[in-house]
């Protein structure tokens, strides 16, 4: 097994034919993702890379292909719409990577999400991955390798950062999720922690957070209650002075709250175990396995 | 994006919300021009995007145009928190009845605007809530139905006894919420809003954050942007496509990746020295913001090395390498570099970097370590 993702997972890109859907489309596919759909408005009928059906709709998509996922490239002043149209298409998991969504516009998305049931996982997020069964996104493919660790984490290239770390100590990955880096997003740590506990083939957690906001601090509280498996964190923004947004929308802290440090903390009164760098990761794990 | 004072009061005015008049001045002449036309006592206010201007000697009360002419020339060219005061905003010295507070923010747990009312206004307003947290009435607004008028009322009444001043608060409520959707706020607020002598109410000060995603699709707000209220690094770096803010240390870096890039300021001070500054590259970074990133560091004469490190995923490792050897042939960059990049494109990378006479590192940690002993040699 695997959270969220695995073999039976069947992809439609929205926004398959633009630049950054393309590119990835065609990584995914590379990678043995089930991509069974594209949708661009005014191709369809079209086929990407000489296989995949294009689509005017993601309903039409969800119709002729029983695509039962989705992920999201469009441009962000677009973004939102298209999250609309998937969750309407009634998909149950919805992808997206797009950054730069309007705040205000995810306060609508969010509960049309989930009225109708569905997962959103991101804005601004870089996908998930279960190695060696399913990719839906852009974290790159080859610096992972299926195994035991769950992964779960606010960042992008700081995710990389920490698989690659895991990888090339042998300790493989049974899904890695990026939730994302903005203020309001679909699926936050609890509900990657709760899907990792739950997950038979997850033997460990990692999880990787970032000042701004009080998720870390409500993730650490639901581990000491509900999660068994070793648990190690990791926060970015140590050395970032308050009232700046950090590159991610959502890494700010504000007035006094949301610093490195009273996150740090709370993994800490909550049993899981803080590394003070990156490369932590691996003897913290073997610690506890 | 922050707004100025004068701009946020301009924004309220167009919602329909009663704000006092008011002016800006450049001069200390136009000042006293705005002073006269105001007639009375006014107040002279720093437009800056920092708080405690107060504190900082950057309002000032007049009793008239001359002394509106002299605390303008006081006021102007001040430096508050490091940012220098270009305009002042003459207002009528209101007298006051009553101060509370009024503020909309996208709260994050609730996923939710949130409208926050407070009857002790005038002050900070995250200082009540440690202080006097009972004083704070919260409500998470439904955005499908929007603020509701029996909702703006109680809070209306938490405010105000008066059921004219409570209904007048609540009018005001609505106004704000629906301005927040319009100019695309990710905070709103009026402190104080105000009761005057003769009873009506209010906003005396006023304070607009844009949340930085809406300027594409609101370029009337963003003609708002008041780039000489900003670093000029800042300013430079926002045009070249990158995300960089200033800070204390000697080590300049940059990184690819909002996360990563905090990561490698925290793992600079790990090892004993100080970030120069937070720089993200973005994701398709081609050569062309290599070089602008370069120049940027290397305007600052605190930075004694530069750090690269780059995780190539979507990013190409070999697309950071010719930026960096193409930087290194249009200028000097004075301060040796410590190059790491691991990921897509790696072996092009190093050997571009090879080349050119750049050694490159594929261990972060490595990396951190070799540009902290630089930094600190030649601090020494």
């Amino acid at each position: 097994m695997s959270v969220f993702i695995d073999q039976s997972t069947r992809l439609v890109i929205q926004g398959i034919t633009g630049r950054d859907g393309s590119f990835h489309a065609k990584q995914m596919m590379a990678y043995g993702t089930k991509v069974v759909a594209g949708v661009t408005p005014g191709k369809g009928g079209q086929r990407f890379e000489d296989s995949v059906p294009v689509f005017n709709t993601v309903a039409d998509a969800v119709r002729e292909t029983r695509a039962n996922t989705a992920v999201i490239y469009v441009p962000a002043a677009v973004a939102a719409s298209a999250i609309f149209e998937a969750a309407d298409a009634g998909l149950q998991l919805i992808i997206c990577i797009t950054e730069g969504i309007p705040v205000l516009d995810m306060t609508r998305v969010l509960p049309f999400v989930h009225e109708r049931g569905a997962r959103l996982i991101g804005p601004n997020c870089p996908g998930l991955i279960s190695p060696g069964k399913s990719k839906v996104g852009i974290i790159p493919g080859n610096i992972c390798q299926p195994g035991k660790i769950g992964v779960v984490s606010r960042s992008g290239t700081l995710t990389y950062e920490i698989i690659h770390q895991l990888s090339t100590h042998g300790m493989g990955q049974s899904t890695c999720v990026g939730i994302g880096g903005d203020p309001l997003i679909g699926t936050n740590f609890i509900h990657c922690l709760a899907a990792f506990e739950a997950d038979p083939e997850t033997g460990a957690i990692v999880m990787i957070g970032e000042i701004g906001g009080t998720d870390e601090q409500q993730a650490a509280e639901f581990v000491q209650r509900n999660v068994s498996k070793p648990v190690v964190g990791f926060i970015a923004g140590q050395t970032a002075p308050p009232g700046r947004r950090m590159g991610h929308a959502g890494a700010i802290i504000s007035g006094s709250s949301g610093t490195a440090a009273e996150k740090m903390m709370a993994f800490e009164k909550a049993g899981i175990a803080v590394m003070k760098r990156p490369a932590d990761v691996v003897p913290l794990l073997q610690q506890r396995l | 994006m922050n707004l100025h004072e004068y701009q946020a009061r301009d924004i309220l005015r167009r919602h329909g919300i009663p704000v006092p008049p008011g002016e800006v001045a450049t001069t200390p002449a136009e000042a006293r021009a705005i002073a006269d036309r105001l007639g009375g006592n006014v107040v002279v206010k720093a437009q800056v995007h920092a708080g405690g201007r107060g504190k900082a000697g950057g309002v000032k009360l007049a009793d008239g145009a001359d002394a509106a002419q002299a605390a303008a020339a006081a006021i102007l060219g001040m430096t508050i928190k490091g940012l220098t005061v270009h305009k002042v905003l003459i207002a009528p010295a209101a007298a006051i009845a009553s101060e509370s507070y009024v503020g909309i923010i996208v709260d994050r747990a609730s996923q939710r605007p949130v409208l926050m009312v407070s009857p002790a206004g005038g002050i900070d307003i995250e200082e009540v809530a440690a202080k006097t947290p009972e004083k704070i009435h919260r409500l998470a607004i439904d955005p499908r139905y929007g603020l509701l008028p029996h909702q703006a009322l109680t809070l209306g009444f938490a405010l105000y006894g008066d059921v004219k001043q409570a209904r007048a608060a609540a009018d005001i409520m609505q106004r704000l919420y629906t301005a927040v959707y319009a100019v695309g706020a990710s905070l709103a607020e009026i402190n104080p809003l105000v009761t005057t002598r003769e009873g009506s109410v209010q906003a005396l000060d006023a304070k607009i954050a844009i949340d930085d995603n809406e300027l594409e699709r609101r370029p009337d707000i963003a003609a708002l942007r008041d780039p000489t209220a900003e670093a000029r690094e800042e300013v430079l770096a926002r045009e070249a496509g990158l995300t960089f803010i200033k800070l204390d240390g000697t080590v300049g870096c940059c990184v690819n990746g909002a996360g990563l890039a905090m990561a490698t300021m925290d793992l600079v001070k790990y090892y004993g020295a100080e970030p120069a500054n937070f720089l993200d590259i973005g994701g398709s970074s081609n050569p062309q913001k290599v070089v602008s990133a370069l120049r940027i560091i290397t305007s600052d004469p605190r930075v004694k090395v530069i750090l690269f490190n780059i995780f190539g995923g979507i990013t190409r490792t070999d697309d950071v390498a010719n930026g960096i050897v193409q930087a290194t042939r249009e200028f000097s960059l004075k301060v040796p570099m410590v190059l790491r990049l691991t990921g897509t494109n790696q072996d092009v990378a190093v050997d571009i970097l090879t080349k050119a006479g750049f050694p490159a590192l594929t261990d972060m940690d490595e990396a951190v370590k070799q540009a902290v002993a630089l930094a600190k040699g030649k601090a020494a």
